[in-house]
């Protein structure tokens, strides 16, 4: 039976193409499990699962722990606030020690880049990569592209925007890698300030242009302003940002076409994205967050299947 | 080693037309009855037994579901292999009604009781049976026997029996692989 290619997920650069389908097929299933009467399976009963979250999360960590739970996991939490590293603990110390309770996975949120990749060099678990500063957010990017999939069928060819802060943005890399990988065209557009230098090296185009990016996009992922990670000005205004780049129903109707809508959340209301435009039919927040489940679910499935297996 | 025939396609018709009629002499009334196929081989017999009640004895709709009960299984992690899953169609409660848990080759048990499992999440039925088209004898590893049987079979623990099941329907054979 097929298997994934790596032994940790800690960004979607890491991935193959069969990866992501072999992902999004067993998600497929766990969705189908997710929608019963009850939704848990035992597949995990004998597998423990520490939730380490550097940075705060809502979503995310509450994703993961659901789909660990689905899955019949111990689950074991950890935040900041409430930690050793106030003491001074080095990051290695703080998972050892989680680990010497025999735990088998990891699932960290870090505000450094490279924390996932660093931690699975150093410790022996297996590390879900929940977000590393502004590097990669794989997990998001692969219920991104799996919602999208589910409306508009074949990723291969459609036309997929990424608009907004791109420059601190770890949503808008993983999805760029993994829209990339299944054969999407994908444009950014925002202020040239948020967008980072030799994007383009990356296989996308970049317009400034809101309004002509609409329209020749399939579906187009809002993204947040991050103001938690804003060391300057990027723009004058969060008013005159929300006129050049934010959506709202007047741009919508002047496209004149069907158009579906992503937001990885937390929003912004009245500035990336208007209340009537979130709120609307062709907005998949909602379905982003269910599906956020279901991959979640078939990830830490397919990980466990990579462990190695218990001698009784 | 080439494979042993078994069971031929006019054999394996005569027994799933005897396995329709013990479970039409079982049930009297069918709306109280549920059967469910488990995936991934076992809804093959169960199309086969569903044609034979609606169409042969026309019965009319008869209730029936497709079960998948890989996240459900003991071997998780236990074989070097990753186990895939197929999908489920359940769209109903079996709360109160007879189920009929149908598979093509009972060997262990252990799907078995995995199915038992999966079924707890639709409700609690009035009771279970269990059709199987081949029995082998004397392997089991849990205490599950079948209620209905298509024929028994003893074979060595590393053989493989597998039922060939023809898209046409018919050329149906079982057969038996050494290992």
């Amino acid at each position: 039976m097929k298997k994934l290619s790596v032994n940790h997920l800690l960004g979607i650069k890491y991935l193959k193409e069969e990866d992501i389908h072999l992902i999004f097929k067993t998600a497929d299933h766990f969705k189908e499990v997710i929608n019963r009467p009850i939704k848990k399976v035992p597949s995990l009963r004998d597998i423990t699962i520490a939730n380490l979250f550097f940075e705060n999360s809502t979503r995310t960590k509450l994703s993961f722990e659901l789909a660990e739970k689905r899955l019949s996991a111990d689950v074991i939490n950890f935040s900041t606030s409430h930690s050793s590293l106030n003491k001074g603990e080095t990051l290695i110390d703080t998972v050892k020690n989680i680990l010497a309770m025999k735990v088998d996975i990891v699932v960290m949120r870090h505000p450094n880049p490279g924390a996932a990749l660093f931690l699975s060099k150093n410790v022996d678990a297996c590390i879900i990569n929940a977000g590393d500063g502004t590097h990669e957010h794989p997990s998001q990017a692969l219920l991104d592209v799996f919602s999208i999939k589910e409306k508009l069928g074949d990723i291969k060819g459609k036309k997929i925007a990424i608009v907004g802060d791109i420059l601190h943005s770890r949503v808008a890399l993983s999805n760029i890698f993994a829209l990339k990988m299944l054969g999407a065209e994908v444009r950014l557009c925002g202020p040239k300030s948020l967008i980072p230098k030799h994007i383009h090296s990356l296989g996308v185009s970049f317009s400034t242009n809101f309004i002509e990016t609409l329209k020749w996009c399939d579906a187009v992922n809002m993204l947040r302003i991050q103001n938690e990670r804003m060391d300057s000005n990027y723009f004058p205004s969060n008013r005159e940002y929300s006129q050049l780049y934010g959506l709202n129903q007047k741009k919508l109707k002047l496209i004149k076409k069907e158009i579906f809508i992503l937001h990885p959340g937390p929003i912004n209301r009245g500035v990336e994205i208007t209340s009537d435009v979130a709120d609307s039919e062709n907005a998949i927040i909602l379905d982003q967050v269910e599906n956020g489940v279901a991959v979640r679910m078939a990830l830490i499935y397919l990980l466990v299947a990579k462990l190695n297996i218990p001698q009784v | 080693m080439s494979p042993k025939i078994l069971l031929s396609s006019k054999k394996i018709d005569i027994i799933l037309n005897r396995l329709a009629c013990q479970l039409i002499e079982k049930y009297s009334d069918f709306s109280q009855v549920i059967l469910v196929g488990l995936q991934p081989r076992g809804i093959f017999l169960l199309d086969r037994i569903l044609l034979i009640l609606e169409k042969k004895f026309s019965l009319g709709k008869v209730i029936s579901g497709k079960l998948d009960i890989t996240f459900f299984r003991d071997d998780f992690r236990r074989f070097n292999k990753t186990l895939s899953a197929s999908s489920s169609q359940m769209e109903f409660t079996i709360e109160g009604k007879s189920v009929v848990i149908i598979d093509d080759v009972l060997f262990t048990g252990r799907s078995i009781r995995a199915a038992l499992t999966a079924l707890d999440n639709y409700g609690r039925p009035k009771d279970i049976q269990l059709l199987v088209l081949i029995d082998r004898r004397f392997s089991r590893d849990l205490p599950i026997q079948p209620d209905f049987i298509g024929a028994q079979v003893d074979a060595l623990e590393g053989d493989k029996v597998r039922v060939h099941w023809n898209d046409n329907k018919q050329d149906n054979i079982v057969f038996i692989e050494k290992n």
